[in-house]
């Protein structure tokens, strides 16, 4: 990190190359020459890292000191000459550069940074021509460090970037420099693998080719390749990332810098994803049935026999009796069109929250959830309360900005149905049962307001359980503290049986106290709640005469017709089984999806989905932050966006208004302009009573409360498919995970497999030991394949098969 | 003026014409009965396109992309990946000989002496489909030729 600036700083004049410079005193050399445009070279100092100074390369001239400095860590002061051009700065880093070849293999042509990397620019620029070095060069192993990460250390130049990027940003040291001289070596802990969620950094950091992207390995070049913007489509940060192309194909996804999103960094989510819109699972074809199985037809076919069926229901049934359901990642756009298409068929049954199971609290929410305070203030605010939000996993660059926060001396407490691994210190680390949530945050409110008058179904909810010195200590902190406080609910209190009681507990927290909320959208749930993808409101907030039905609604009302957008049906919903059950019973099932395998067996036709990469379309993130981009390349095969599809569908079911032309008609339909994002619920919003208290484990009825959550790289369904992703250690958690106490009452061990059920469906699984998880409890993904047919159940029954 | 006058009547210019021609006609003639003859080639003669190996048998190719860059007429294509072995490899390298200009500035720019242009430059097609050389083809090539290539860069080695 670039040094505090102190208080009440200076300003110093300093010349630089004959030209007169204002600049901080104290700041660093490098950082004045970067602001008035001259070039030092570096290869350590990074603006994001703090200062190693252990390159050499940025020497330059400063009158009066005997020697050359290096200008990274040289601070400035009034009245400083600095030359970096001087024949003595020139000699020096022509110096360090011929040091630094020494032991740097000369083969630029096979290595992947060629072509982009500052150590062949700067060879040209100061490296000598002919070679005086005549002994052996250095030759360093290559580690294995992971699924994404490829090493060639005999490149590296020990800058320490990637060592200072795992220690200061990312929170955990997974890389290390072991070693002295010319005997040092960036290495990982003996036959661990770099497994952070952000690690993908670290290749943008490496100045040479010693870090490099796996899956981009060998593959294209940097100058061959087309750059364009894009939005990542899988959390509700909406990080800027350049997507670059060649050869009609995605290569490889490099962020873009933006300072009130993702700053320089991207999590590995949104860089390696793209490996799923190149995968062979992608569906090119519109397909329908014939019998039992899908024929490929051409457009106008699948799109007549949809619109047909679609208009033969309504007219039959009545529109209530169609259903759609839209996946989250999908644009503004489709979110829009997708419910203009169903209200103009005259149903309000469209909704995006596929993972929500309480919608009691539908009229009194907010424009969009969101977040209050926004993004690029978090790092400035003084405490974060996590309530069911695993924000390592969830928005991993976020986790960041909190770290940054924790640096400058804020807080973090986090009260959560499991232990979550943090990359940033907990000052309290509260975990309670699943269904305990509510009840938990009920009593950390009520001890924060303190004395007011309390709602009876408040206290029902804080008296299900004990009353503990956590919460008061919890609450003290929040109000102790000097600046912003933020309570995040995240996706398991979004996704909880009681995710109304949870927001209406934070809505009256927040009424009584000066506390921010922040309740994170899924993906680009935010833009699907401002289109009126939800089945009580239209675009823009306005509301409707009837709600619609919503997503569990929906299931359970076996629909005659249902749309499913851009969702793989038994990995994408809370009640799988449900929706499962629903599409047999359905007499017309349109499916849009990119992918071939995620097309339901139902379904009666099927449109090809273009990816985000291939269609235009705008992302709202969660501090309102509306963000428009064009496709970056063209549809492969018959593929369409999503909003193409949906225009002429309307056009074929003769509904008006469907005149669109482009992306921006579409788009102008919905105020952008955001006001200033408030997610709490509107006040008079009634707390739901209490749930009644669960029935404790016991060792005879096997039966638990499950901790359920989506991991990282399950969210959606490219980055299902996104193979190096699926690789990580982070992606092998679909196992039944429980404590040491727990496997010893059971009598089983790790490895072991058990059946599990929950309602009418099992699954085999194996057991994993667990010590996050609480007794009583186990921890049991969903988003996967394996765990698919539980989908979000929260209570099951473990058999143990001997 | 005079001068000028006898010269035109007395066709002086066709005459010196003649004798020109006339002096030629007893000397040793070098006209080439190509293909029967043909002239010597400079060791520098860009023709017909071919990827070279190592004696070993292995391609020399690296897939730097180098010659696809510098390449003024857009005319290689080359996709790469890493093979079995870890190394960098070419997966597609095509020569499109229509839009080829035989600059030859891809053998400059190849690092590994890999893309060479041969003295090669008696080639025809036979329909359109034959205009792209793939990397097959291209390493047939250097198999075939590879002495001569060898020795025409032997020869050009003293001057570069």
């Amino acid at each position: 990190m670039p040094p505090e600036r102190p208080e009440g700083f200076i300003m110093a004049m300093i010349i630089i190359d004959g030209q007169e410079i204002e600049a901080e005193a104290g700041s660093m050399i490098i950082q004045a020459a970067d602001k008035a445009d001259i070039y030092i070279p570096r290869f350590c100092y990074h603006e994001k890292l703090s200062i190693a100074a252990n390159c050499r390369m940025c020497l330059v001239e400063v009158e009066k000191a005997p020697k050359p400095l290096p200008a990274c860590a040289t601070p400035i002061t009034d009245g400083m000459v600095i030359h970096t051009v001087s024949e003595q700065a020139v000699e020096a880093q022509q110096g360090t550069m011929e040091f630094l070849l020494i032991n740097h293999p000369l083969d630029c042509p096979i290595c992947d940074q060629g072509g982009e990397c500052p150590l062949q620019d700067q060879a040209l620029g100061y490296g000598g021509d002919v070679s005086r070095f005549s002994e052996g060069k250095r030759v360093v192993d290559d580690p294995d460090i992971g699924p994404l990460i490829e090493t060639e250390m005999t490149r590296c130049i020990h800058c320490t970037r990637c060592v200072r990027f795992g220690q200061e940003v990312a929170g955990i040291m997974e890389l290390g420099a072991i070693g002295r001289g010319e005997d040092m070596k960036i290495a990982t802990v003996v036959g661990r693998t770099v497994d952070s969620e952000v690690s993908g950094n670290v290749i943008d950091l490496c100045p040479v080719g010693a870090l490099t992207s796996k899956p981009y390995r060998f593959s294209a070049r940097a100058w061959e390749l087309a750059s364009h913007d894009a939005i990542s489509p899988h959390d509700c940060l909406g990080s800027n990332l350049n997507i670059q192309t060649a050869h009609d194909t995605v290569k490889r996804v490099l962020p873009r810098t933006n300072g009130h999103v993702n700053e320089c960094w991207l999590s590995d989510r949104d860089r390696f994803s793209y490996e799923g819109v190149n995968s062979p699972d992608r569906l090119l074809q519109p397909l329908v049935r014939v019998g039992d199985r899908f024929e490929e037809v051409a457009w106008e076919v699948a799109l007549q026999r949809a619109a047909t069926a679609l208009s033969d229901i309504g007219k039959a049934q009545g529109p209530g009796a169609i259903g759609a359901l839209a996946s989250p990642t999908a644009t503004l756009e489709e979110f829009f069109l997708l419910q203009q298409l169903m209200r103009g068929l005259g149903s309000d049954n469209v909704d995006h929250r596929l993972r929500q199971r309480d919608f009691r609290d539908d009229s009194f929410t907010a424009l969009f959830p969101g977040t209050e305070l926004p993004i690029e203030q978090i790092q400035d605010a003084a405490c974060v309360l996590l309530v069911g939000c695993h924000l390592r996993k969830e928005l991993p660059l976020v986790a960041l900005r909190v770290r940054e926060m924790c640096r400058l001396g804020g807080q973090v407490a986090a009260l959560n149905p499991m232990d979550y691994e943090q990359n940033f210190p907990l000052t309290e680390a509260l975990v309670v049962a699943p269904s305990a949530l509510p009840a938990a945050l009920a009593r950390i409110a009520m001890a924060r307001v303190g004395q007011v008058e309390v709602s009876e179904e408040l206290r029902q909810w804080a008296e299900l359980i004990p009353d503990s010195e956590d919460f008061a200590r919890t609450a003290k902190m929040l109000s102790d503290v000097e600046g912003e406080v933020v309570v995040v609910l995240g996706q398991i209190a979004a996704q909880h049986r009681e995710a109304s009681a949870l927001r209406a507990i934070a809505s009256w927290l927040a009424q009584h106290t000066g506390i921010r909320l922040a309740f994170l959208p899924e993906a680009n749930g935010a833009a699907a709640w401002i289109a009126g993808c939800v089945p009580h409101r239209q675009a823009n907030g306005d509301g409707v005469q009837e709600p619609g039905l919503n997503v569990s609604q929906m299931l359970s009302a076996r629909l005659s017709a249902y749309l499913l957008f851009g969702l793989e049906p038994t990995m994408d919903l809370a009640a799988t089984g449900n929706l499962v059950s629903a599409l047999s019973d359905a007499s017309f099932v349109l499916s849009f999806s990119a992918f071939r395998s995620a097309v339901p067996a139902q379904a009666d036709v099927v449109f090809p989905l273009a990816p985000f990469t291939e269609s235009a379309g705008t992302y709202v993130n969660c501090d309102g932050r509306a963000q428009s981009v064009e496709a970056a390349m063209d549809p492969r095969g018959m593929a369409r966006p999503g909003w193409k599809i949906l225009r002429v569908l309307g056009n074929y079911l003769a509904l008006p208004g469907f005149d669109y032309i482009t992306v921006d008609d579409v788009r102008s339909r919905v105020n952008l302009s955001l006001p200033e994002v408030v997610c709490r619920l509107e006040e008079g919003c009634p707390l739901p009573g209490a749930a009644s208290k669960s029935v404790p484990w016991s060792v005879e009825s096997q039966r638990f409360e499950r901790v359920v959550d989506v991991p990282i790289y399950d969210v959606d369904p490219i980055v299902r498919r996104a193979s190096s992703l699926q690789r990580t250690r982070d992606h092998s958690l679909a196992t039944v995970h429980m404590n040491k106490e727990q496997l010893l009452a059971l009598n089983v061990k790790a490895g072991d497999s058990v059946r599990v059920v929950a309602d009418a469906d099992e699954v085999r699984l194996t057991i994993t030991p667990d010590d996050r998880v609480l007794g009583g409890c186990v921890y049991i993904p969903m988003g996967s394949a394996a765990t698919a047919p539980l989908g979000g159940a929260d209570y099951i029954a473990l058999k143990v098969i001997r | 003026m005079f001068i000028r006058f006898i010269k035109t009547y007395f066709l002086w210019e066709l005459l010196r014409g003649l004798a020109l021609t006339g002096s030629r006609l007893f000397r040793r003639k070098f006209t080439v009965q190509y293909p029967d003859e043909k002239t010597p080639k400079s060791p520098r003669f860009r023709g017909l396109h071919a990827l070279r190996r190592y004696p070993n048998g292995e391609e020399r190719c690296i897939a730097c992309k180098l010659c696809e860059a510098v390449c003024p007429a857009v005319a290689i294509t080359i996709e790469s990946e890493e093979r079995e072995d870890s190394t960098r490899r070419t997966t597609r390298y095509d020569v499109d000989l229509f839009k080829c200009v035989y600059c030859g500035f891809c053998e400059e720019a190849c690092p590994v002496d890999s893309i060479v242009l041969t003295d090669i430059h008696e080639f025809h097609f036979e329909g359109r489909e034959g205009t792209v050389i793939d990397k097959a083809g291209l390493l047939a090539i250097g198999d075939r030729y590879e002495s001569s290539i060898a020795a025409a860069r032997e020869r050009d080695a003293p001057y570069r």
